[in-house]
């Protein structure tokens, strides 16, 4: 299968802080990859330098064949295919939900408000909440505004999906069905890293598991044997102490 | 409260006049006689020119602005250097001398440079205004902008929208909601200042308040009447400020 991320000795500092040291990874398509570890850890940045919101000083990333380098048409075509979904949902609070939907896709991908307004609510009834619509994101809870936040993302036709700790934010009612929704992207064949703490998610979707300590990948392998018998300490502990509530 | 009290202070100086003291004589403004009458709408008169170059100045203020502004918030330091020299540069100079600097010092500068351009008092009051404001609607637009959360920028990033479309469909239109209420404070500012063109002979609410004086030695009720005049300005301008605030929901807060 192809290789659509490739990371080689990618390292990344803010100020003296090396918070990517040598991350070497490559995902191939289709692949759902769980990252996971203590804040800290790098795990955001790692997942933010793919789509170069985190510029690395060092090392080469690789998108879907194309270089990231300090070309902004390159990272702009680039961007346009990696989808991203943020903690902090990240909406645009002055537009109703179909406005949030429909401002790539009409400005970007050039399609008519028609087509971009049939595409949204396609969008919106695989996401759950099609009678949303017209509200704004403040009306909307935690987890509505979460999963407008990933129709927006899928409204640009990714082929990668990045999810940045997605549930951290919500409460804990509302995690699963946010949660449902990756699932079902999951099974649909979606490229898909995600960075989060929910275990029995990870066991459900990932083919492999990433743990990371002090900006390294310490740890990867695919979820049996990940949870069942991890190979490093720090994985032990870290997983130990998650488990257990 | 306050305002109306001080309305009410105002309307009763204004009325002491009407009795037979001496220290007032509204007769130079009296419209039932015909010379108080043309004095009237001669002062009267002096709006058009105020208003016109305040809003001309406005405008050409507020693009102004937003041009100084982009350059500051970019990470090139070059950029970010002439945002900062323009703003430190022009924010110092007063009004006055640059008035007199554009007036009369840049037609030499161009009859040097062999192009024929006069400028006359109403464009020379425009551009000073203008100039001298846009370092202080440059200030208001960067803290505006910047005050959104950069989530937003980030998550247009990931939509594929470039830097205009973030600005254009993304930022500004949240950034405008909170500059609204500063920017409607450096309107009212252009509208006062706009008096200094008085003195290089526009003929505004003030220029045209002096030569009522001149000729009627009335400083006292002429002088009394303009300030009325700009106390009216300003405070129609506030109207319409709040209306447009409550429309757009300046006051409502976006965060859920």
């Amino acid at each position: 299968m192809n290789k659509v991320i490739e990371m080689k000795d990618v390292c990344k500092w803010f100020g003296d802080f090396k918070v990517l040291n040598n991350i070497n990874l490559e995902i191939k398509q289709g692949e759902k990859v769980v990252v996971c570890g203590p804040s800290g850890s790098g795990k955001s940045t790692l997942v933010r330098c793919i789509n170069r919101l985190e510029v690395n000083q060092a090392g080469v990333i690789k998108v879907i064949g194309n270089k990231l380098s300090n070309n902004k048409k390159v990272n702009h075509q680039i961007n346009s295919k990696i989808g991203m979904v943020f903690q902090q949902f990240n909406l645009f609070p002055h537009l109703s939900v179909l406005d949030n939907l429909t401002l790539g896709p009409t400005k970007v991908l050039g399609l008519s408000k028609n087509d971009a307004t049939k595409k949204a609510m396609k969008l919106l009834e695989r996401v759950k909440i099609p009678e949303q619509v017209n509200k704004k994101p403040h009306q909307l809870s935690g987890g509505q505004q979460q999963r407008v936040a990933i129709a927006r993302s899928l409204c640009m036709d990714p082929k990668i999906m990045l999810f940045d700790e997605p549930t951290s934010a919500l409460d804990p009612e509302m995690i699963s069905e946010v949660l449902d929704v990756i699932i079902d992207l999951a099974n649909d064949g979606m490229t898909m890293v995600v960075v989060t703490h929910e275990m029995g998610f990870a066991k459900k979707v990932a083919d492999r598991m990433i743990f990371m300590d002090e900006g390294q990948i310490v740890e990867q392998g695919r979820p049996i044997n990940f949870f069942t018998k991890p190979k490093t300490k720090r994985c032990k502990k870290f997983l130990n102490q998650i488990l257990q509530n | 409260m306050n305002k109306f009290f001080f309305i009410i202070l105002f309307f009763l100086v204004f009325l002491s006049g009407c009795s037979d003291s001496n220290i007032w004589g509204w007769y130079v403004i009296d419209p039932s006689t015909k010379s108080g009458w043309d004095n009237i709408q001669f002062l009267l008169g002096g709006f058009t020119s105020t208003i016109q170059l305040s809003i001309i100045a406005a405008i050409i203020s507020i693009v102004l602005g937003l041009i100084i502004a982009l350059p500051g918030m970019s990470d090139n330091y070059f950029l970010k250097s002439i945002n900062r020299v323009y703003v430190e540069f022009v924010r110092a100079i007063p009004l006055l001398p640059m008035l007199f600097w554009v007036f009369y010092g840049l037609p030499v500068i161009f009859k040097s440079l062999g192009i024929n351009i006069s400028i006359d008092a109403f464009w020379g009051a425009i551009l000073t205004l203008a100039i001298s404001d846009s370092a202080f609607t440059a200030e208001i637009f960067r803290g505006g902008i910047q005050s959104i959360h950069r989530g937003q920028t980030e998550a247009s990033k990931t939509i594929g929208l470039n830097y205009y479309q973030t600005m254009r469909y993304v930022i500004l239109p949240q950034a405008l909601r909170r500059i609204l209420p500063p920017l409607a404070n450096q309107f009212i500012y252009i509208v006062k200042m706009s008096a200094f063109a008085s003195v290089i002979g526009m003929q505004e609410l003030t220029r045209r308040a002096n030569e009522i004086v001149v000729t009627e030695y009335r400083p006292l009720e002429i002088y009394t009447l303009l300030i009325f005049e700009y106390l009216i300005l300003v405070l129609i301008i506030s109207f319409f400020v709040r209306r447009l605030e409550r429309k757009m929901g300046s006051n409502e807060s976006l965060n859920s």
